[in-house]
Protein backbone atom coordinates (compact mmCIF):
# COMPACT_ATOMS: atom_id res chain seq x y z
CA UNK A 1 0.00 0.00 0.00
CA UNK A 2 3.00 2.33 0.12
CA UNK A 3 3.81 5.00 -2.36
CA UNK A 4 6.44 5.74 -4.95
CA UNK A 5 8.13 8.78 -3.44
CA UNK A 6 10.83 10.71 -5.20
CA UNK A 7 12.81 13.80 -4.40
CA UNK A 8 15.89 13.32 -2.27
CA UNK A 9 16.44 16.09 0.22
CA UNK A 10 15.04 18.86 -1.94
CA UNK A 11 13.43 21.85 -0.31
CA UNK A 12 10.41 23.81 -1.34
CA UNK A 13 10.51 27.59 -1.55
CA UNK A 14 9.15 27.90 1.98
CA UNK A 15 11.93 25.67 3.29
CA UNK A 16 9.91 22.47 3.71
CA UNK A 17 12.13 19.45 3.38
CA UNK A 18 11.00 17.01 0.71
CA UNK A 19 9.87 14.32 0.56
CA UNK A 20 7.26 14.77 3.31
CA UNK A 21 6.37 11.74 5.41
CA UNK A 22 2.73 11.34 6.39
CA UNK A 23 2.54 7.55 6.63
CA UNK A 24 3.12 7.20 10.38
CA UNK A 25 0.70 4.25 10.58
CA UNK A 26 3.04 2.22 8.40
CA UNK A 27 6.10 3.00 10.49
CA UNK A 28 7.81 5.83 12.35
CA UNK A 29 11.36 7.13 12.49
CA UNK A 30 13.24 6.31 15.68
CA UNK A 31 13.08 9.33 17.97
CA UNK A 32 16.60 10.74 18.52
CA UNK A 33 16.09 10.36 22.27
CA UNK A 34 15.26 6.66 21.78
CA UNK A 35 18.35 6.12 19.64
CA UNK A 36 20.50 7.73 22.29
CA UNK A 37 19.10 5.40 24.94
CA UNK A 38 19.76 2.34 22.76
CA UNK A 39 23.33 2.96 21.59
CA UNK A 40 25.28 1.92 24.70
CA UNK A 41 23.61 -1.50 24.54
CA UNK A 42 25.21 -2.31 21.19
CA UNK A 43 28.80 -1.85 22.20
CA UNK A 44 29.38 -1.20 25.91
CA UNK A 45 26.51 -2.90 27.69
CA UNK A 46 26.35 -5.69 25.14
CA UNK A 47 25.86 -8.59 27.54
CA UNK A 48 23.18 -11.24 27.29
CA UNK A 49 20.43 -10.26 29.74
CA UNK A 50 20.19 -13.93 30.77
CA UNK A 51 23.85 -14.10 31.84
CA UNK A 52 23.24 -14.09 35.54
CA UNK A 53 26.79 -14.40 36.73
CA UNK A 54 28.64 -11.34 35.57
CA UNK A 55 28.38 -7.60 35.26
CA UNK A 56 27.87 -7.65 31.51
CA UNK A 57 24.70 -9.67 31.95
CA UNK A 58 23.54 -7.59 34.91
CA UNK A 59 23.94 -4.33 32.98
CA UNK A 60 21.88 -5.71 30.11
CA UNK A 61 19.30 -7.08 32.49
CA UNK A 62 19.00 -3.69 34.15
CA UNK A 63 18.29 -2.07 30.81
CA UNK A 64 15.62 -4.66 30.11
CA UNK A 65 13.92 -4.31 33.46
CA UNK A 66 13.89 -0.53 33.17
CA UNK A 67 12.16 -0.90 29.82
CA UNK A 68 9.67 -3.35 31.23
CA UNK A 69 8.68 -0.81 33.85
CA UNK A 70 8.42 2.00 31.28
CA UNK A 71 6.08 -0.04 29.10
CA UNK A 72 4.01 -1.19 32.06
CA UNK A 73 3.61 2.39 33.23
CA UNK A 74 2.28 3.51 29.85
CA UNK A 75 -0.53 0.96 29.93
CA UNK A 76 -1.29 0.77 33.65
CA UNK A 77 0.15 -2.72 34.12
CA UNK A 78 2.72 -4.34 36.39
CA UNK A 79 6.21 -4.94 34.90
CA UNK A 80 5.77 -8.66 35.61
CA UNK A 81 2.96 -8.67 33.06
CA UNK A 82 5.12 -7.50 30.12
CA UNK A 83 6.96 -9.96 27.91
CA UNK A 84 9.11 -9.12 24.91
CA UNK A 85 8.73 -10.35 21.34
CA UNK A 86 10.11 -9.56 17.90
CA UNK A 87 7.17 -7.31 17.10
CA UNK A 88 3.41 -7.02 17.18
CA UNK A 89 2.88 -9.70 14.55
CA UNK A 90 4.58 -12.17 16.84
CA UNK A 91 2.69 -10.77 19.83
CA UNK A 92 -0.64 -11.28 18.03
CA UNK A 93 0.33 -14.82 17.07
CA UNK A 94 1.48 -15.61 20.60
CA UNK A 95 -1.65 -14.17 22.18
CA UNK A 96 -4.15 -15.92 19.94
CA UNK A 97 -2.41 -19.25 19.47
CA UNK A 98 -1.23 -19.18 23.08
CA UNK A 99 -4.75 -18.83 24.45
CA UNK A 100 -6.25 -21.26 21.93
CA UNK A 101 -3.81 -23.96 22.93
CA UNK A 102 -3.96 -23.35 26.67
CA UNK A 103 -7.74 -23.28 26.90
CA UNK A 104 -8.53 -26.01 24.36
CA UNK A 105 -10.30 -28.11 26.99
CA UNK A 106 -12.54 -25.21 27.87
CA UNK A 107 -13.65 -24.39 24.36
CA UNK A 108 -12.72 -23.83 20.73
CA UNK A 109 -14.58 -20.67 19.71
CA UNK A 110 -12.83 -17.40 18.97
CA UNK A 111 -14.45 -14.08 18.09
CA UNK A 112 -12.74 -11.35 16.11
CA UNK A 113 -13.73 -8.63 13.61
CA UNK A 114 -13.42 -8.33 9.84
CA UNK A 115 -11.33 -5.16 10.06
CA UNK A 116 -8.48 -6.67 12.09
CA UNK A 117 -4.86 -6.56 10.99
CA UNK A 118 -3.72 -9.54 8.93
CA UNK A 119 -1.56 -10.69 11.84
CA UNK A 120 -4.81 -11.45 13.66
CA UNK A 121 -6.93 -12.56 10.70
CA UNK A 122 -4.35 -14.93 9.23
CA UNK A 123 -3.67 -16.42 12.66
CA UNK A 124 -7.39 -17.06 13.09
CA UNK A 125 -7.54 -18.64 9.64
CA UNK A 126 -4.77 -21.03 10.62
CA UNK A 127 -6.60 -21.96 13.82
CA UNK A 128 -9.71 -22.71 11.77
CA UNK A 129 -7.64 -25.29 9.92
CA UNK A 130 -6.80 -26.85 13.29
CA UNK A 131 -10.50 -27.18 14.10
CA UNK A 132 -11.24 -23.95 15.95
CA UNK A 133 -14.42 -22.05 15.15
CA UNK A 134 -13.95 -18.35 14.43
CA UNK A 135 -16.65 -15.70 14.22
CA UNK A 136 -15.67 -12.60 12.22
CA UNK A 137 -17.92 -9.78 13.43
CA UNK A 138 -18.98 -7.24 10.80
CA UNK A 139 -18.59 -3.53 11.41
CA UNK A 140 -21.07 -0.72 10.99
CA UNK A 141 -20.68 2.04 8.44
CA UNK A 142 -18.59 4.06 10.88
CA UNK A 143 -16.20 1.16 11.38
CA UNK A 144 -17.24 0.19 14.90
CA UNK A 145 -18.47 -3.26 15.92
CA UNK A 146 -21.98 -3.60 17.27
CA UNK A 147 -21.78 -4.71 20.90
CA UNK A 148 -25.05 -6.60 20.50
CA UNK A 149 -23.47 -8.63 17.69
CA UNK A 150 -20.66 -9.52 20.07
CA UNK A 151 -23.07 -10.47 22.83
CA UNK A 152 -25.03 -12.73 20.51
CA UNK A 153 -21.90 -14.36 19.14
CA UNK A 154 -20.56 -15.44 22.52
CA UNK A 155 -21.44 -18.97 23.60
CA UNK A 156 -20.24 -21.46 26.20
CA UNK A 157 -17.37 -22.58 23.96
CA UNK A 158 -15.99 -19.07 23.48
CA UNK A 159 -12.49 -18.80 24.92
CA UNK A 160 -11.17 -15.64 23.31
CA UNK A 161 -12.30 -12.32 21.88
CA UNK A 162 -9.64 -10.48 19.91
CA UNK A 163 -10.51 -6.97 18.72
CA UNK A 164 -8.07 -4.17 17.97
CA UNK A 165 -8.13 -0.95 19.96
CA UNK A 166 -7.42 1.31 16.97
CA UNK A 167 -7.52 0.44 13.28
CA UNK A 168 -4.38 1.01 11.24
CA UNK A 169 -6.20 2.06 8.06
CA UNK A 170 -9.12 4.19 9.21
CA UNK A 171 -7.93 5.04 12.72
CA UNK A 172 -11.26 4.06 14.23
CA UNK A 173 -11.31 3.34 17.98
CA UNK A 174 -13.31 0.30 19.07
CA UNK A 175 -15.24 0.40 22.38
CA UNK A 176 -12.52 -1.49 24.22
CA UNK A 177 -13.81 -0.82 27.73
CA UNK A 178 -17.30 -2.14 26.92
CA UNK A 179 -15.92 -5.14 25.04
CA UNK A 180 -13.70 -5.93 28.01
CA UNK A 181 -16.58 -5.61 30.43
CA UNK A 182 -18.69 -8.02 28.39
CA UNK A 183 -15.86 -10.53 28.26
CA UNK A 184 -15.22 -10.22 31.99
CA UNK A 185 -18.89 -10.93 32.70
CA UNK A 186 -18.82 -14.06 30.53
CA UNK A 187 -15.43 -15.31 31.66
CA UNK A 188 -13.93 -14.92 28.19
CA UNK A 189 -10.36 -13.75 27.65
CA UNK A 190 -10.05 -10.42 25.84
CA UNK A 191 -7.02 -9.71 23.68
CA UNK A 192 -6.59 -6.42 21.90
CA UNK A 193 -4.08 -5.52 19.21
CA UNK A 194 -3.21 -2.15 20.72
CA UNK A 195 -0.43 -1.32 18.28
CA UNK A 196 -1.91 1.89 16.89
CA UNK A 197 -3.46 3.02 20.19
CA UNK A 198 -0.67 2.67 22.74
CA UNK A 199 1.19 5.91 23.22
CA UNK A 200 -1.29 7.83 21.08
CA UNK A 201 -4.49 7.71 23.14
CA UNK A 202 -4.94 6.83 26.84
CA UNK A 203 -4.81 3.07 27.25
CA UNK A 204 -5.21 1.41 30.65
CA UNK A 205 -5.51 -2.36 30.90
CA UNK A 206 -7.45 -2.20 34.17
CA UNK A 207 -9.82 0.67 33.34
CA UNK A 208 -10.48 -0.94 29.97
CA UNK A 209 -10.79 -4.53 31.16
CA UNK A 210 -8.05 -5.83 28.89
CA UNK A 211 -6.48 -9.25 29.51
CA UNK A 212 -3.83 -9.39 26.77
CA UNK A 213 -2.48 -6.57 24.57
CA UNK A 214 0.00 -6.39 21.66
CA UNK A 215 2.46 -3.54 21.37
CA UNK A 216 4.85 -2.59 18.54
CA UNK A 217 8.10 -0.68 18.78
CA UNK A 218 8.29 0.80 15.33
CA UNK A 219 4.85 2.42 15.47
CA UNK A 220 5.73 4.61 18.44
CA UNK A 221 9.09 6.07 17.38
CA UNK A 222 10.98 2.99 18.58
CA UNK A 223 13.02 0.54 16.50
CA UNK A 224 11.73 -2.17 14.20
CA UNK A 225 12.08 -5.81 15.22
CA UNK A 226 10.82 -5.49 18.78
CA UNK A 227 7.42 -5.59 20.42
CA UNK A 228 5.75 -6.59 23.66
CA UNK A 229 2.80 -8.54 24.92
CA UNK A 230 0.90 -7.64 28.07
CA UNK A 231 -0.45 -10.77 29.80
CA UNK A 232 -2.67 -10.27 32.85
CA UNK A 233 -1.62 -11.96 36.06
CA UNK A 234 -4.45 -10.99 38.40
CA UNK A 235 -8.19 -10.67 38.29
CA UNK A 236 -8.18 -12.97 36.40
CA UNK A 237 -4.90 -14.73 35.89
CA UNK A 238 -4.40 -15.45 32.20
CA UNK A 239 -2.06 -18.12 30.87
CA UNK A 240 -0.76 -18.65 27.37
CA UNK A 241 1.15 -21.54 25.78
CA UNK A 242 4.54 -20.54 24.45
CA UNK A 243 4.88 -20.69 20.68
CA UNK A 244 8.66 -20.55 20.65
CA UNK A 245 10.57 -23.05 22.80
CA UNK A 246 14.17 -23.06 23.93
CA UNK A 247 15.31 -21.98 27.35
CA UNK A 248 12.11 -20.72 28.91
CA UNK A 249 12.81 -17.00 28.84
CA UNK A 250 10.11 -14.47 29.72
CA UNK A 251 8.51 -16.63 32.39
CA UNK A 252 8.40 -19.55 30.00
CA UNK A 253 6.19 -17.67 27.58
CA UNK A 254 8.75 -16.71 24.97
CA UNK A 255 12.17 -18.27 24.63
CA UNK A 256 15.10 -16.62 22.96
CA UNK A 257 17.87 -14.23 23.87
CA UNK A 258 16.39 -10.81 24.41
CA UNK A 259 16.98 -8.07 21.85
CA UNK A 260 18.37 -5.81 24.54
CA UNK A 261 19.02 -2.65 22.47
CA UNK A 262 15.61 -3.00 20.84
CA UNK A 263 13.92 -3.50 24.18
CA UNK A 264 15.68 -0.51 25.68
CA UNK A 265 14.48 1.48 22.67
CA UNK A 266 10.91 0.27 23.10
CA UNK A 267 11.02 1.27 26.76
CA UNK A 268 12.39 4.71 26.01
CA UNK A 269 9.78 5.19 23.28
CA UNK A 270 7.01 4.35 25.74
CA UNK A 271 8.44 6.72 28.33
CA UNK A 272 8.50 9.56 25.80
CA UNK A 273 4.95 8.80 24.67
CA UNK A 274 3.81 8.90 28.27
CA UNK A 275 5.39 12.33 28.76
CA UNK A 276 4.43 13.81 25.40
CA UNK A 277 1.03 12.24 24.75
CA UNK A 278 -1.17 15.14 25.82
CA UNK A 279 0.75 17.78 23.90
CA UNK A 280 1.35 15.56 20.85
CA UNK A 281 -2.33 14.67 20.72
CA UNK A 282 -3.47 18.27 20.84
CA UNK A 283 -1.02 19.39 18.19
CA UNK A 284 -1.65 16.46 15.86
CA UNK A 285 -5.42 16.56 16.03
CA UNK A 286 -5.27 20.26 15.17
CA UNK A 287 -3.00 19.50 12.22
CA UNK A 288 -5.24 16.66 11.11
CA UNK A 289 -8.32 18.86 11.28
CA UNK A 290 -6.50 21.60 9.40
CA UNK A 291 -5.65 19.13 6.62
CA UNK A 292 -9.23 17.91 6.50
CA UNK A 293 -10.73 21.40 6.45
CA UNK A 294 -8.39 22.60 3.73
CA UNK A 295 -9.25 19.62 1.53
CA UNK A 296 -12.97 20.06 2.06
CA UNK A 297 -12.68 23.77 1.30
CA UNK A 298 -10.86 23.15 -1.97
CA UNK A 299 -12.85 20.21 -3.35
CA UNK A 300 -16.31 18.74 -3.61
CA UNK A 301 -17.27 15.04 -3.37
CA UNK A 302 -14.72 14.20 -0.72
CA UNK A 303 -15.63 11.56 1.87
CA UNK A 304 -14.15 10.54 5.19
CA UNK A 305 -13.94 6.80 5.74
CA UNK A 306 -14.85 5.74 9.29
CA UNK A 307 -16.11 7.54 12.36
CA UNK A 308 -14.61 10.98 13.00
CA UNK A 309 -15.84 10.87 16.58
CA UNK A 310 -14.13 7.62 17.61
CA UNK A 311 -10.86 8.05 15.83
CA UNK A 312 -7.14 8.41 16.43
CA UNK A 313 -6.29 12.11 16.58
CA UNK A 314 -3.65 11.88 13.85
CA UNK A 315 -5.45 9.73 11.26
CA UNK A 316 -7.34 10.83 8.18
CA UNK A 317 -8.66 8.33 5.65
CA UNK A 318 -10.39 10.11 2.83
CA UNK A 319 -11.83 9.24 -0.58
CA UNK A 320 -11.77 11.60 -3.55
CA UNK A 321 -14.61 10.53 -5.80
CA UNK A 322 -13.92 9.94 -9.49
CA UNK A 323 -10.15 9.88 -9.08
CA UNK A 324 -8.14 6.70 -8.67
CA UNK A 325 -5.76 6.40 -5.72
CA UNK A 326 -2.54 5.39 -7.41
CA UNK A 327 -2.76 8.18 -9.99
CA UNK A 328 -3.33 10.55 -7.04
CA UNK A 329 -0.21 9.30 -5.32
CA UNK A 330 1.77 9.82 -8.52
CA UNK A 331 0.68 13.44 -8.51
CA UNK A 332 1.86 14.01 -4.95
CA UNK A 333 5.03 12.02 -5.40
CA UNK A 334 6.94 14.15 -2.92
CA UNK A 335 4.54 13.10 -0.15
CA UNK A 336 4.54 9.67 1.47
CA UNK A 337 1.05 8.40 2.24
CA UNK A 338 -0.82 5.23 1.31
CA UNK A 339 -3.97 4.32 -0.55
CA UNK A 340 -6.75 1.74 -0.34
CA UNK A 341 -6.63 1.34 -4.12
CA UNK A 342 -6.18 -2.09 -5.60
CA UNK A 343 -3.48 -0.74 -7.89
CA UNK A 344 -1.28 0.01 -4.87
CA UNK A 345 -1.55 -3.40 -3.25
CA UNK A 346 0.57 -6.36 -4.17
CA UNK A 347 -2.51 -8.52 -4.69
CA UNK A 348 -4.53 -6.00 -6.75
CA UNK A 349 -7.32 -6.27 -4.14
CA UNK A 350 -8.80 -3.03 -2.81
CA UNK A 351 -8.68 -2.40 0.93
CA UNK A 352 -10.72 -5.02 2.81
CA UNK A 353 -11.19 -2.58 5.68
CA UNK A 354 -12.89 -0.02 3.44
CA UNK A 355 -14.93 -2.78 1.89
CA UNK A 356 -16.11 -3.84 5.34
CA UNK A 357 -17.43 -0.31 5.91
CA UNK A 358 -19.68 -0.76 2.91
CA UNK A 359 -17.64 1.74 0.92
CA UNK A 360 -18.11 1.00 -2.77
CA UNK A 361 -15.09 -0.38 -4.60
CA UNK A 362 -14.81 2.80 -6.61
CA UNK A 363 -14.46 4.94 -3.47
CA UNK A 364 -12.05 2.39 -1.99
CA UNK A 365 -9.93 2.85 -5.12
CA UNK A 366 -10.05 6.61 -4.54
CA UNK A 367 -8.91 6.59 -0.93
CA UNK A 368 -5.81 8.05 0.67
CA UNK A 369 -4.66 7.33 4.22
CA UNK A 370 -2.79 10.08 6.08
CA UNK A 371 -1.05 9.17 9.32
CA UNK A 372 0.38 12.35 10.82
CA UNK A 373 3.16 12.16 13.36
CA UNK A 374 5.49 13.79 15.80
CA UNK A 375 7.69 15.43 13.17
CA UNK A 376 5.01 16.89 10.87
CA UNK A 377 4.56 20.66 10.74
CA UNK A 378 1.79 23.05 9.82
CA UNK A 379 3.72 24.15 6.75
CA UNK A 380 3.86 20.56 5.57
CA UNK A 381 0.12 20.13 6.08
CA UNK A 382 -0.64 23.28 4.09
CA UNK A 383 1.72 22.26 1.29
CA UNK A 384 0.20 18.78 1.06
CA UNK A 385 -3.39 20.00 1.19
CA UNK A 386 -2.86 22.59 -1.53
CA UNK A 387 -0.97 20.17 -3.74
CA UNK A 388 -3.62 17.51 -3.32
CA UNK A 389 -6.40 19.94 -4.25
CA UNK A 390 -4.47 20.76 -7.45
CA UNK A 391 -3.86 17.12 -8.32
CA UNK A 392 -7.43 16.01 -7.66
CA UNK A 393 -8.76 18.89 -9.73
CA UNK A 394 -6.43 18.00 -12.59
CA UNK A 395 -7.25 14.31 -12.47
CA UNK A 396 -10.97 15.04 -12.42
CA UNK A 397 -10.50 16.87 -15.71
CA UNK A 398 -9.12 13.57 -17.00
CA UNK A 399 -11.88 11.46 -15.45
CA UNK A 400 -14.77 10.10 -17.52
CA UNK A 401 -16.60 9.36 -14.25
CA UNK A 402 -16.45 12.97 -13.11
CA UNK A 403 -17.68 14.05 -16.51
CA UNK A 404 -20.59 11.63 -16.38
CA UNK A 405 -21.48 12.63 -12.82
CA UNK A 406 -21.49 16.32 -13.78
CA UNK A 407 -23.80 15.50 -16.67
CA UNK A 408 -26.21 14.06 -14.17
CA UNK A 409 -25.60 10.40 -14.97
CA UNK A 410 -26.29 8.05 -12.05
CA UNK A 411 -23.09 6.02 -12.11
CA UNK A 412 -24.64 3.27 -10.02
CA UNK A 413 -27.12 2.60 -12.83
CA UNK A 414 -24.58 2.36 -15.63
CA UNK A 415 -24.08 -1.04 -17.19
CA UNK A 416 -20.31 -1.23 -17.31
CA UNK A 417 -18.46 -3.39 -19.78
CA UNK A 418 -17.85 -6.98 -18.79
CA UNK A 419 -14.38 -7.75 -17.49
CA UNK A 420 -11.99 -7.18 -20.35
CA UNK A 421 -9.65 -10.01 -21.24
CA UNK A 422 -6.53 -10.09 -19.12
CA UNK A 423 -8.14 -9.14 -15.77
CA UNK B 1 7.06 0.01 -8.34
CA UNK B 2 9.14 2.09 -10.70
CA UNK B 3 7.40 4.04 -13.45
CA UNK B 4 9.09 4.39 -16.82
CA UNK B 5 9.91 7.89 -17.99
CA UNK B 6 7.34 7.56 -20.74
CA UNK B 7 4.56 6.71 -18.28
CA UNK B 8 5.55 9.68 -16.15
CA UNK B 9 5.58 11.91 -19.23
CA UNK B 10 2.09 10.85 -20.32
CA UNK B 11 0.86 11.30 -16.78
CA UNK B 12 2.25 14.82 -16.46
CA UNK B 13 1.50 15.83 -20.05
CA UNK B 14 -1.38 13.69 -21.22
CA UNK B 15 -2.14 14.03 -24.90
CA UNK B 16 -5.61 14.64 -26.30
CA UNK B 17 -7.59 14.90 -23.08
CA UNK B 18 -11.18 15.86 -23.67
CA UNK B 19 -14.52 14.93 -25.17
CA UNK B 20 -16.23 14.92 -28.53
CA UNK B 21 -19.94 15.06 -29.24
CA UNK B 22 -20.89 11.41 -28.90
CA UNK B 23 -24.00 11.95 -31.00
CA UNK B 24 -22.11 13.12 -34.06
CA UNK B 25 -22.17 10.56 -36.87
CA UNK B 26 -18.46 10.82 -37.52
CA UNK B 27 -17.58 10.16 -33.86
CA UNK B 28 -17.03 6.74 -32.34
CA UNK B 29 -17.06 6.37 -28.55
CA UNK B 30 -15.61 3.47 -26.58
CA UNK B 31 -16.24 3.24 -22.83
CA UNK B 32 -14.55 0.24 -21.23
CA UNK B 33 -13.66 -0.99 -17.77
CA UNK B 34 -15.58 -0.56 -14.53
CA UNK B 35 -15.22 1.64 -11.44
CA UNK B 36 -15.13 -1.45 -9.19
CA UNK B 37 -12.01 -2.59 -11.02
CA UNK B 38 -10.37 0.79 -10.61
CA UNK B 39 -10.06 1.32 -14.38
CA UNK B 40 -12.45 3.13 -16.73
CA UNK B 41 -11.36 4.46 -20.12
CA UNK B 42 -13.36 6.56 -22.54
CA UNK B 43 -11.76 6.88 -25.97
CA UNK B 44 -13.32 8.79 -28.81
CA UNK B 45 -12.35 9.02 -32.47
CA UNK B 46 -13.41 11.38 -35.23
CA UNK B 47 -13.29 9.64 -38.58
CA UNK B 48 -13.26 11.16 -42.04
CA UNK B 49 -16.11 9.30 -43.77
CA UNK B 50 -14.49 9.43 -47.18
CA UNK B 51 -11.00 8.29 -46.32
CA UNK B 52 -11.75 6.31 -43.14
CA UNK B 53 -8.84 8.12 -41.54
CA UNK B 54 -9.03 8.90 -37.86
CA UNK B 55 -8.54 12.66 -37.86
CA UNK B 56 -8.84 13.30 -34.18
CA UNK B 57 -8.96 11.33 -30.93
CA UNK B 58 -9.74 12.23 -27.34
CA UNK B 59 -9.63 10.31 -24.10
CA UNK B 60 -10.59 10.43 -20.43
CA UNK B 61 -9.45 7.83 -17.92
CA UNK B 62 -10.16 6.91 -14.32
CA UNK B 63 -7.24 4.72 -13.33
CA UNK B 64 -3.62 4.49 -12.27
CA UNK B 65 -0.69 6.20 -13.98
CA UNK B 66 -0.16 3.25 -16.32
CA UNK B 67 -3.82 3.29 -17.35
CA UNK B 68 -3.70 7.02 -18.06
CA UNK B 69 -0.50 6.62 -20.03
CA UNK B 70 -1.86 3.65 -22.03
CA UNK B 71 -4.97 5.51 -23.11
CA UNK B 72 -3.08 8.74 -23.80
CA UNK B 73 -0.68 6.79 -26.00
CA UNK B 74 -3.61 5.09 -27.72
CA UNK B 75 -5.04 8.44 -28.81
CA UNK B 76 -1.62 9.47 -30.14
CA UNK B 77 -1.26 6.28 -32.15
CA UNK B 78 -4.72 6.17 -33.72
CA UNK B 79 -4.53 9.72 -35.01
CA UNK B 80 -3.73 9.71 -38.70
CA UNK B 81 -4.35 5.98 -39.09
CA UNK B 82 -7.14 4.42 -41.05
CA UNK B 83 -9.72 2.38 -39.19
CA UNK B 84 -8.12 -0.85 -40.35
CA UNK B 85 -4.66 0.33 -39.37
CA UNK B 86 -5.91 1.29 -35.92
CA UNK B 87 -7.39 -2.17 -35.46
CA UNK B 88 -3.89 -3.58 -35.79
CA UNK B 89 -2.69 -1.87 -32.63
CA UNK B 90 -1.94 -4.55 -30.06
CA UNK B 91 -1.72 -4.16 -26.32
CA UNK B 92 1.76 -5.70 -26.46
CA UNK B 93 2.90 -2.69 -28.52
CA UNK B 94 1.70 -0.42 -25.73
CA UNK B 95 3.44 -2.55 -23.09
CA UNK B 96 6.70 -2.29 -25.01
CA UNK B 97 6.46 1.43 -25.66
CA UNK B 98 5.67 2.28 -22.05
CA UNK B 99 7.79 -0.46 -20.48
CA UNK B 100 4.85 -1.61 -18.38
CA UNK B 101 5.62 -4.16 -15.68
CA UNK B 102 3.65 -7.45 -15.66
CA UNK B 103 1.23 -6.23 -12.98
CA UNK B 104 0.19 -3.35 -15.28
CA UNK B 105 -0.28 -5.26 -18.52
CA UNK B 106 -4.04 -5.24 -18.02
CA UNK B 107 -3.98 -1.45 -18.47
CA UNK B 108 -2.67 -1.90 -22.01
CA UNK B 109 -5.33 -4.53 -22.71
CA UNK B 110 -8.00 -2.09 -21.64
CA UNK B 111 -6.57 0.58 -23.93
CA UNK B 112 -6.67 -1.83 -26.87
CA UNK B 113 -10.29 -2.66 -25.94
CA UNK B 114 -11.09 1.05 -25.83
CA UNK B 115 -9.78 1.54 -29.38
CA UNK B 116 -11.83 -1.39 -30.63
CA UNK B 117 -14.92 -0.22 -28.80
CA UNK B 118 -14.64 3.26 -30.29
CA UNK B 119 -14.18 1.84 -33.79
CA UNK B 120 -17.08 -0.56 -33.25
CA UNK B 121 -19.34 2.29 -32.17
CA UNK B 122 -18.37 4.37 -35.23
CA UNK B 123 -18.94 1.43 -37.56
CA UNK B 124 -22.35 0.86 -36.04
CA UNK B 125 -23.28 4.43 -36.80
CA UNK B 126 -22.19 3.91 -40.41
CA UNK B 127 -24.74 1.11 -40.58
CA UNK B 128 -22.28 -1.71 -40.93
CA UNK B 129 -23.16 -4.99 -39.31
CA UNK B 130 -20.13 -5.83 -37.22
CA UNK B 131 -19.25 -8.01 -34.27
CA UNK B 132 -19.58 -5.65 -31.33
CA UNK B 133 -16.83 -5.64 -28.76
CA UNK B 134 -18.51 -5.38 -25.36
CA UNK B 135 -18.86 -1.78 -24.22
CA UNK B 136 -20.73 0.14 -21.59
CA UNK B 137 -23.94 1.99 -22.17
CA UNK B 138 -24.60 5.02 -20.03
CA UNK B 139 -27.80 6.43 -18.67
CA UNK B 140 -30.31 3.75 -19.63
Amino acid sequence: MSTQVSGNGNHTKSGIKLPIYMDYHATTPVDPRVLEAMLPYFTDKFGNAASRNHAFGWAAEEGVETARAQIAKLIGASPKEIIFTSGATESDNLAIKGVAEMYREKGNHIITAVTEHKAVLDTCKRLEKYGYRVTYLPVMKDGLIDLDDLKRAMDDKTILVTIMAANNEIGVLQPVEEIGKLCRERGVIFHTDAVQAVGKVPFDVNKQNVDIASISGHKIYGPKGVGALYVRRKNPRVQISAQIDGGGHERGMRSGTLNVPGIVGLGAACQICNEDMASDTKRLSELRDRLKDRLFAGLDEVYINGSMEHRLPHNLNISFAYVEGESLLMGINDVAVSSGSACTSATLEPSYVLKALGTGDDLAHSSIRFGLGRFNTQEEVDYVADKLVDVVTRLRELSPLYEMAKEGVDLSKVKWAAEPAGH
Amino acid sequence: MAYSDKVLDHYSNPRNVGSMDKNATDVGTGLVGAPECGDVMKLQIKVNPETNVIEDAKFKTFGCGSAIASSSLATEWVKGKTIDEALEIKNTDIVKELALPPVKIHCSVLAEDAIRAAIGDWKKKQGAEVQQPVEAKAGD
